[in-house]
């Protein structure tokens, strides 16, 4: 579903990634874990086309994000291109990032009615039916910014969810929450992981959740993946010395 | 040789109440049409001001430079030079306006470049995430615009729009230079012919105070409902 050959990324003279490879199958469920700074959040961007890649090609569900065919030949990706593959990619921020002009209804059916086509009553029946399953039926009407930190991650989870994305990106999206909000948020990524067949890619930093989450841990450091393994694996036996002081000290500051 | 007060005085009041009324009439007639030229230039100014302050935001190569160019130099040179400008140049391109369309056409792209700058703060204020946001829902451009950005930063700058209306309404007096009748060129026509000054100015002075207090006190009211930016 997702495939990454050879990216780079530089912010100026600053490599972030270099030859990143790795691939996601559809339906799997990847976290992303490894030191601040070490690029998991770039990666997210990259699929989100929030950022282009420098080198490199980024395939999604068999399309190319990076390059297309303009006659015969591949050439950098123009934004009419990068905006039909970005329809099938939904994310979801730290800092929610829900529209604080519109109510939770108008954040669902915003994308739905004016990206994707949907009727106002169809678009509508569509929140409706994901607010209950995010359990926040009686806010519909509210204000985001009358709504806790869980809730809005919530209508954002909803929000992204209402696009019916076939990969979703989840960056660290508890850890702007107040702790005895996160088990609530991840309880609800669980329930969304077992109703759905959604790829999803996921950067944390809350390891249990990872454990019983994902498929598999890709643990990233210096902008490469220097370990690849499902998370009884990983976390149980890791090969490398970096993931097993990286966890030890994940463990340490929780 | 200095006249003394006490004779000018015996000569005529300081202020004649019967002149005064006498003269309000013509002064209100040019108060409206000052109100005229603040509203349309006030109109224009904030259409245009935001159409430059997304196209600037669009960074479209050269269009972004020439933009840039033309708000600078608008902003370097002094309003009444641009008054002149409209007011002469404009008919040797067989661009012949009347000079109250020239003092909305002045008035209103002069204060535009100044609006843009109010535009541009408001828009920059609008987070980053809530654009990532946009971009991540695929939203067209335009909605993004329309739906996102501009909702979240127009209220913010309400009150910086507000204060560029009255300071604009208190330019409108340039405009006595190409011959628009607004108060203070009213007033000054009475005063020539009666060679009596005091009256009209001074009720040319207090029918500014008049609006433009009110407003401010309105502006600073906004301020404090909608924060400033
Ligand atoms: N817009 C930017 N301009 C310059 N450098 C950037 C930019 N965004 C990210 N970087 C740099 O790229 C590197 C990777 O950043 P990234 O946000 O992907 O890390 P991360 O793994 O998500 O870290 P964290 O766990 O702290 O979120 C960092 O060194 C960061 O400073
Ligand atoms: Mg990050």
């Amino acid at each position: 579903m997702i495939v990454f050959s050879a990216v780079e990324k530089r912010y100026d003279d600053h490599v972030v990634l270099s030859e990143l490879d790795f691939t996601v199958s559809a339906g799997e469920h990847v976290c992303l874990i490894g030191p601040s700074g070490s690029g998991k959040t770039t990666i997210l961007r990259l699929l989100m086309t929030l950022e282009a890649a420098d080198g490199g090609t980024i395939h999604v569900g068999g399309e190319c994000l990076t390059h297309m065919l303009r006659g015969g030949r591949l050439v950098p990706a123009d934004e009419k291109h990068v905006r039909e593959v970005r329809k099938r990619i939904g994310m979801v921020f730290q800092q929610f990032n829900l529209f604080p002009n519109m109510t939770v209804r108008g954040n669902l059916v915003e994308a739905p009615t004016r990206v994707l086509g949907l009727s106002g009553d169809e678009a509508n029946a569509r929140a409706v039916e994901l607010l209950e399953l995010v359990g926040l039926s009686e806010k519909i009407d509210a204000h985001p910014t009358r709504l806790s930190g869980g809730q809005q991650q919530r209508v954002a989870i909803a929000r992204a969810l209402a696009m019916r994305p076939d990969v979703l990106l989840l960056d660290e999206v508890t850890s702007a929450l107040d702790p005895e909000l996160v088990a609530g948020v991840l309880t609800l990524l669980r329930d969304i992981g077992e109703r759905t067949d959604i790829t999803i890619l996921c950067v944390t930093h809350e390891m249990g959740f990872a454990q019983d989450f994902a498929h598999r841990v890709l643990m990233f450091d210096g902008g490469r993946v220097i370990e690849d393994a499902p998370p009884s694996k990983l976390f149980a036996q890791p090969d490398h010395q970096r993931t097993r002081d990286f966890l030890r000290a994940v463990i340490d500051r929780a | 040789m200095p006249v003394p007060s006490s004779v000018l005085a015996a000569a005529a009041p300081v202020w004649d109440w019967g002149y005064a009324l006498e003269v309000l009439p013509d002064l209100l007639r040019a108060l409206v049409v000052t109100i005229e030229i603040t509203l349309l230039g006030s109109a224009l100014a904030m259409a245009l001001g935001l159409v430059i302050a997304v196209l600037r935001r669009a960074r479209i190569p050269v269009l972004d430079q020439v933009v840039w160019a033309f708000v600078e130099v608008v902003r370097s040179t002094p309003l009444l030079v641009q008054i002149f400008f409209l007011f002469i140049v404009a008919p040797r391109f067989g661009l012949t306006l009347s000079a109250f369309l020239v003092g909305v056409l002045a008035l209103g792209v002069h204060y535009a470049c100044y609006t843009s700058e109010v535009y541009r703060a408001g828009i920059d204020a609008v987070p980053r995430g809530q654009w990532e946001a946009a971009t991540a829902l695929s939203l067209p451009h335009s909605r993004t615009w329309t739906a996102v950005i501009l909702p979240q930063a127009l209220p913010r700058v309400l009150p910086a729009l507000g204060n560029y209306v009255i300071s604009m309404f208190k330019e409108v007096p340039l405009l006595l230079a190409i011959g628009v009748v607004e108060v203070v060129n009213a007033a000054r026509e009475a005063g020539s012919q009666t060679f009596r000054f005091v009256e009209p100015y001074t009720i040319a002075g207090l029918l500014f105070l008049a609006l433009s207090y009110p407003a401010s006190m309105l502006v600073r009211r906004l301020e404090r409902r909608v924060g400033t930016v």
